[in-house]
């Protein structure tokens, strides 16, 4: 009998890889028949279009050109807008309303479940909804406030900013519910004891959030901050679907603009350059949270 | 703590208590009445905000007429007229729907299996059979699983007509899974963490093979994660749009949201039929959602998903 390699009890947090052993020559056929699935296809999807990404937007002159378009610097402050004030108002609205849900009425579990539809309903069909709801005098919005408050509403895809809000809206609209099930969780792990002891010293209500819940709910709002202004920057549908980048691409953010460059002007290398442009602000927030992932024993 | 029991005192022993604790028991009493209030204020506000994108799609879609409305608010005529002409293809734009549907339906299921074969092939082997420098490999998974999706478009784009995947299903396929598996791995391994290892030595020594074990030991106790992930990947197909304008371009080929989209092509395009499309378009994943809402906001406490 092979001797197997003397059990470790293994105390492992979440997110903490073991440590690494030498396999037999058996084992070692085996493992790689099992990670070869994922070799190939990290190879194949994801080794080589980065690589050819970056071979294509090699050339400074790129960003010269990209730098000298007005177009481009009109959509570096549209993303920062979008991401900037999208991500805050959607974690700290999801922080706050994760105080709601976790009360056990009948009432809130019925209304979590409504608000989460927001989450399981397709990104398409949902924009498709808020472009038309939005869409000058015949969408439901201008509707409901001629109807409701007599106030002729303005044409939403005419003006820049508005057109912004509107997509930033639509993004905290969809994707709000999921960070406030995260949330939810979150505040559901804090032991009740603790509540109790602060409830003792006398904190309770809006000093009880400040100076308990959420230190504890810090690092997790933290990860999740920077998990949210990743996936944020490269959200393509919003933008494409709801303003469609109206008033004239005025509104446009670097995904879609990456996209127009590439596949309406033609013009794929500095589609490229104008995604990659954005690489020096999102490869140190993606560092920052793989330590924080895999150190802090965040369980997402 | 102090502050309930003071409470349940003054409940209990009403008038015959002291006017100095009855008085902090109506005041522990005004307190909650307010936050209540508070509460289904605040209730009621997001059952607005969450409805009204919602209403707007059965309200258009329940219009007669495509391009004229009358009244914004409800329909004059509402009717089921557009349902009926997107289940019967009775509109050009709409010819090809349900294999369209098929298509969509092929490429979840197909980056359901192909996540979660791969994924937990992978963190089987750097998880309990601990390969060395199997942590690199999983940092790396888990880097694509930050870049943003969106970004690696153009590439990806190029690289299929390398691979002569154009206008493919398998195409998609392999985007979703190449962006669904990072996810489905670190899953995997944090839920494997809980597994004890002691189990795989045991079968080990009474002589299975590493693939007996993956097949008869881990898979089965892996099942909820199983669940969470592939109902994860699902959605994530489901909700894709830019891959799928992307790769495939005919109207045979197409999944349902590309041809959702096409409608924004047309001015005359009539409105009704492209929103009673998005809401059949709609209806598996909200009803998935609706069937395992217990075991999903589990898989939703284990892993953030990706949008």
């Amino acid at each position: 009998m092979s001797s197997v390699p003397s059990a470790h009890p293994l105390s492992l947090n979440p997110g903490e890889y073991p440590p690494g052993r030498r396999l037999q020559r058996s084992e070692l056929a085996w493992a790689l028949a099992f990670l070869a699935p994922y070799l190939v296809v990290f190879a194949a999807f994801v080794v080589y279009p980065v690589g050819h990404g970056l071979w294509i937007g090699r050339d400074p002159a790129l960003y010269a050109e990209l730098f000298a378009d007005q177009r481009y610097l009109r959509t570096v402050v549209n993303t920062v807008l979008f991401v900037g004030l999208g991500v805050n108002l959607m974690m700290f609205a999801a922080v706050l309303l994760s105080g709601l849900f976790v009360r056990r009425e009948w009432w809130v579990r019925a209304l979590l479940a409504v608000y989460l539809t927001c989450w399981a309903l397709p990104a398409v069909p949902a924009f498709v909804s808020f472009h038309w709801m939005l869409i000058g005098e015949q969408g439901l919005v201008n509707g409901l406030l001629r109807e409701l408050f007599g106030v002729e509403g303005p044409i939403w895809f005419n003006d820049r900013w508005l057109a912004l809000g509107c997509n930033i809206i639509a993004y905290v609209w969809k994707w709000m519910p999921f960070w406030t099930v995260v949330f939810v969780a979150g505040r559901m792990a804090i032991p009740q004891e603790i509540y109790e002891a602060a409830a003792v010293d006398g904190a309770t209500g809006a000093r009880r959030f400040l100076h308990v819940v959420f230190p504890i709910l810090a690092n997790l709002y933290l990860v999740c901050t920077l998990l949210a202004t990743l996936w944020t920057v490269g959200d393509f549908n919003t933008t494409y679907l709801v303003s469609i980048g109206a008033p004239a691409r005025s509104s446009e953010v670097l995904a879609t603009l990456g996209f127009h460059y590439a596949f309406d002007a033609a013009q794929p290398a500095l589609g490229i350059a104008a995604t990659m442009s954005a690489l020096p602000i999102l490869v140190p927030v993606a560092l920052v949270l793989m330590r924080r992932l895999q150190a802090g024993g965040v369980q997402l | 703590m102090s502050v309930a029991v003071a409470d349940v005192q003054a409940g209990r022993q009403g008038a015959t208590v002291s006017p100095l604790s009855a008085a902090r028991g109506r005041q522990a009493r005004r307190v909650r009445r307010w936050k209540a209030v508070g509460a289904g204020a605040i209730a009621v506000l997001l059952l607005i905000w969450t409805l009204v994108p919602l209403y707007n799609i059965f309200m258009v879609s329940l219009e007669s007429k495509g391009d004229v409305f009358t009244n914004t608010i409800w329909p004059d005529q509402p009717s089921l007229n557009s349902f009926w002409i997107v289940i019967t293809e009775g509109y050009w734009y709409l010819e090809h729907f349900w294999e369209q549907f098929a298509n969509s339906v092929y490429i979840g299921v197909g980056t359901v299996f192909f996540t979660l074969a791969i994924g937990s092939l992978a963190s089987f082997a750097i998880g309990r059979m601990r390969v060395r420098y199997g942590w690199l490999l999983s940092n790396a998974a888990l880097m694509t699983y930050v870049i943003p999706a969106s970004f690696l478009a153009i590439p990806f784009y190029r690289i299929m007509q390398i691979y002569g995947l154009t206008d493919n299903l398998w195409s998609v396929i392999a985007a979703e899974v190449t962006f669904a598996t990072p996810y489905a791995i670190f899953i995997f391994h944090q839920y494997g963490v809980s597994i004890p290892i002691e189990l795989d030595e045991a079968a080990r020594i009474d002589g299975a093979s590493p693939g007996q074990v993956y097949w008869k030991i881990y898979l089965p106790l892996m099942a909820p994660a199983l669940v969470a992930v592939g109902t994860y990947a699902l959605l994530l197909a489901w909700n894709e749009y830019l891959y799928q304008f992307l790769l495939l371009s005919s109207k045979e080929s197409m999944s349902v949201p590309v041809a959702l989209a096409q409608f924004f092509n047309s001015d005359e395009a009539p409105w009704n039929y492209m929103m009673a499309t998005a809401i059949v378009y709609s209806i598996p994943p909200v009803a998935i959602y609706y069937a395992f809402r217990r075991r999903m906001s589990a898989g939703l406490t284990m892993g953030g998903v990706k949008g």
